[in-house]
């Protein structure tokens, strides 16, 4: 794409790094549909099931992260030989294990601890 | 076996990159999977604070929830402030690959404005929450959402001081070797923060609201 004089001398592989007008411009009108949807199903109070809102909203923010991670960040199989694409994926998996480890544990510790009212009240009653 | 001989192609090489390097556009030794690796570990600060606020998010502690203090309609409109200034500054990276010196700082100064409009409706935003009684002090739940959006606002803050930098640098040097890379890390460093606001508004606020 780029018109100056880098592509005289090959290094062709370089220009895929920093985008092209068309390619920001993609990534920016799958932004705005993937931010304006989230907003408004929650702002306009358009569907029912909550559990349903979360689903979409936890959905389109991923999709829109990809979105970003291509687009705007130019991450490729290609670029830097492979590694910007190694490191990211390994920093996803680290994310996924610590946000669901955290949540998983946490959550399983909770449901040792402190037993609520009603439960205490249940088993005083027990016979 | 020859074995002190260097290869014509190690010569060929060696000498393009020593002797053309301010025209060629060479591949940056390094440097922007450096900043890249950096910011992968920025990644893991902030996916640590994410599971922070999805193990206390819900512990009120008596105070106020999502529902009674986060203003929808103002998120929207700083979640765009931040996809605006995405957008922007990858036209003054597209004008800067076209050697256009002025076109580079315009755009760089409009994602400035942008950022700091952002900046700007976070402190508002803290303000109103600090005014009502919503501290850090409140609850485990305000505690892990100052930690976090508070972090991510850090982070738009610095990039803000940074972008004002690379203003001047622009200025006194133009568009050389050393700025190019410069405004590359800077752009990577400024679409991260863009990716991050995507998971806050998601979790913290969006899915705040409606659980």
């Amino acid at each position: 794409m780029s018109t100056s004089s880098n592509t005289t001398h090959g290094h062709d592989h370089h220009d895929e790094s920093h985008g092209s007008f068309k390619s920001y411009m993609i990534g920016f009108v799958l932004s705005v549909v993937l931010t304006v949807i989230p907003f408004w199903l929650v702002m306009g109070d358009v569907l029912d099931s909550k559990a349903m809102v979360l689903a979409i909203v936890f959905g389109l923010g991923a999709i829109q992260m990809l979105v970003h991670i291509y687009y705007f960040l130019h991450v490729t199989s290609k670029a830097e030989e492979g590694w910007l694409a190694m490191s990211t994926i390994f920093t996803i998996l680290l994310v996924v294990i610590v946000m669901a480890g955290s949540i998983w544990v946490m959550f399983h510790l909770k449901e040792n601890m402190m037993p609520s009212h009603d439960q205490i009240e249940a088993v005083r009653q027990l016979p | 076996m020859m074995t002190t001989q260097t290869s014509p192609e190690a010569i060929d090489f060696y000498v393009r990159e020593t002797h053309h390097d301010g025209e060629e556009h060479h591949h940056e030794p390094g440097t922007l999977l450096g900043f890249w690796i950096y910011l992968m570990s920025d990644c893991l600060i902030f996916g640590t604070l994410f599971a922070t606020y999805a193990v206390l998010g819900r512990n009120f502690a008596a105070g106020p929830s999502p529902a009674d203090l986060f203003e929808i309609d103002m998120i929207l409109v700083s979640t765009f402030m931040l996809l605006f200034s995405s957008i922007t500054y990858g036209f003054s990276v597209l004008r800067m690959h076209k050697g256009d010196l002025r076109g580079t700082q315009l755009w760089l100064i409009v994602t400035g404005l942008f950022g700091l409009a952002f900046l700007g409706l976070e402190i508002k935003e803290f303000t109103h929450l600090w005014h009502v009684g919503a501290t850090p002090m409140a609850s485990a739940f305000l505690s892990s959402f100052y930690t976090l959006v508070g972090t991510h606002g850090l982070h738009v803050t610095a990039g803000c001081i940074w972008l004002f930098v690379l203003l001047a640098q622009l200025q006194i040097h133009g568009i050389t070797r050393e700025n190019k890379r410069r405004v590359m890390c800077l752009s990577m460093f400024w679409h991260f923060l863009d990716l991050i606001w995507i998971g806050v508004f998601s979790f913290v606020y969006l899915a705040g609201v409606t659980v």
